[in-house]
């Protein structure tokens, strides 16, 4: 009970700390201002004539790709550079329930900036009789891709004090785990690797789980494997954290 | 109490602190001198369970704080050095926030906020956002938030630094006001201040105590009598001491 209720309060404070300073509103339009750009502009979404939303939801792993490190790289860096740490963990909660909270708070930030794409399903509906069940299903996959990043986010940000650094490694990370199925890549290691090490990288890639939900097939598994990516890499942060600060 | 056994810690192959001992009692104000990079910070954060011991412990008022570092830390108000805070909330907030995890709710959270308000008189700049306050006033706030749940055991590292003389009396009083109720320990390099706080002081230099007593009877290691220069003799060792 009280390990929900410390995980509740690092959660608040750190949502807070998003809308306190203009980083929020900053984000938050960027985001909509991109996704809307690449979705009507770029992938021609009315010359497209079809009710659906393919063209919106392809985009949304490269715009994660660009700002999901630029949401988590304060996560530990800041507090870590302004020693506020110190203060979060001497106080009567583990460090686990401070890295659950604050993942969650960023986790949750980015539904809301996912949320406020409503008005593109709106236009959609507008103008034809869209699959409601397929873009609920985009929408969930949607967002598992984007906890999945935020949780690489996280973890690059409690490698080091500076939020640059952070950033660019988030960026990497989270680009390596989008493109370790395609084909150039997989290509590079079909030439030397055996068959299953082929199979096992390309198992890893963010991709395809978000590609199967996008056309409304809902699998169990995919879900798995997002939920299981979030894990790990909340128990890596957790583990950086630990032997750093004793470092 | 507060009972700190053969507590150390390395970092690689150097050793910061080298098995520190000491208790301090109820209503005892224990000054924590040493010059810097002593090892005063490294043993105040072990004590707090930020870092953990390479090996030995403190006990918290009966708390381990390494097998029960959350009861242990409950007993606590730590002030950090160079009093950290987050910048970008209001003073209200950030309190609301330390009281939230300390356990309180409702309106008990608001009267404990309001209480350490008053006792540190930010009434002034409670709706101010941290990073725009002075240093005495972002002192003030990390301290009320190390005493809002009325702790026991207060431990505090170096204060008064970097204050005016007007603030250091103000927060010299403070600790002055709670002392009789209080375990408090206070890291310093100001020796004017196990003068003006402490009932007890204790000299560490590279890791190791090398004295522990009243000021007075610190005072009497010296043919002088003065502070500084046990402080100095014992720090720097007798031939630096006596060529300067």
């Amino acid at each position: 009970m009280t390990s929900a209720r410390n995980v509740t309060a690092v959660f608040k404070r750190e949502l807070r700390s998003y809308f306190e300073s203009p980083v929020a509103y900053v984000f938050l339009v960027v985001f909509l201002a991109l996704t809307g750009f690449l979705t009507f502009s770029v992938t021609q979404f009315y010359e497209r004539r079809t009710a659906d939303l393919q063209p919106f939801f392809f985009w949304h792993p490269w715009v994660y790709l660009l700002l999901v490190p630029a949401a988590t790289m304060g996560l530990w860096a800041e507090e870590r550079r302004r020693h506020s740490i110190e203060l979060l963990l001497t106080m009567p909660i583990t460090l686990s329930q401070a890295v659950l909270g604050k993942f969650l708070a960023a986790w949750l930030f980015l539904a809301i900036a996912l949320g406020l794409t409503f008005p593109v399903v709106l236009t959609t509906m507008y103008l034809g009789k869209p699959d409601m069940g397929v873009v609920l299903c985009g929408y969930v996959g949607s967002l598992m891709m984007a906890g999945a990043c935020v949780s690489v986010g996280m973890l690059t940000s409690s490698l080091t004090r500076s939020q640059v650094i952070s950033f660019v490694l988030a960026l990497v990370f989270c680009l390596l785990l989008l493109i370790a199925g395609w084909p150039p890549v997989t290509g590079f290691f079909t030439r030397w690797a055996p068959n299953w090490l082929v199979n096992g990288v390309a198992a890893f890639s963010l991709m395809p789980h978000f590609e199967s939900m996008q056309r409304g097939v809902l699998d169990l598994r995919d879900i798995v494997y997002y939920a299981c990516v979030m894990i790990f890499m909340v128990a890596a942060t957790n583990v950086a954290l630990d032997s750093r600060k004793s470092a | 109490m507060l009972e700190v056994r053969e507590l150390r810690k390395s970092f690689g192959s150097f050793e910061a602190v080298k098995g520190v001992s000491f208790t301090v009692n109820k209503g005892e104000v224990l000054g924590f001198l040493g010059p810097n990079g002593a090892g005063k910070t490294t043993t105040m954060r072990m004590i707090t369970g930020f870092l953990p011991p390479s090996a030995g412990t403190a006990i918290v008022n009966g708390h381990d704080i390494t097998t029960h570092p959350v009861q242990a830390k409950g007993q606590i108000g730590y002030l950090p050095e160079n009093a950290p805070s987050y910048d970008s909330m209001t003073v209200t907030d950030f309190l609301g926030f330390t009281a939230e995890v300390r356990g309180f709710r409702g309106s008990e959270r608001r009267d404990r906020v309001e209480a350490a308000i008053k006792q540190c008189r930010l009434e002034g700049v409670r709706r101010q956002a941290i990073d725009t306050l002075s240093k005495g006033y972002r002192q003030r706030t990390c301290f009320a938030q190390a005493i809002l749940h009325d702790p026991p055991i207060l431990i505090m590292d170096e204060p008064t630094d970097g204050l005016d003389p007007n603030q250091k009396f103000v927060v010299r009083e403070m600790i002055r006001k709670m002392a009789a109720q209080k375990i408090i320990v206070i890291s310093t390099h100001i020796l004017e201040e196990v003068d003006s706080v402490c009932t007890r002081a204790i000299i560490i230099a590279n890791g190791t105590i090398v004295a522990n007593g009243t000021p007075q009877e610190l005072r009497s290691k010296s043919p002088t009598g003065r502070l500084d220069d046990v402080f100095r003799r014992l720090t720097i060792g007798g031939e630096e001491a006596r060529n300067d």
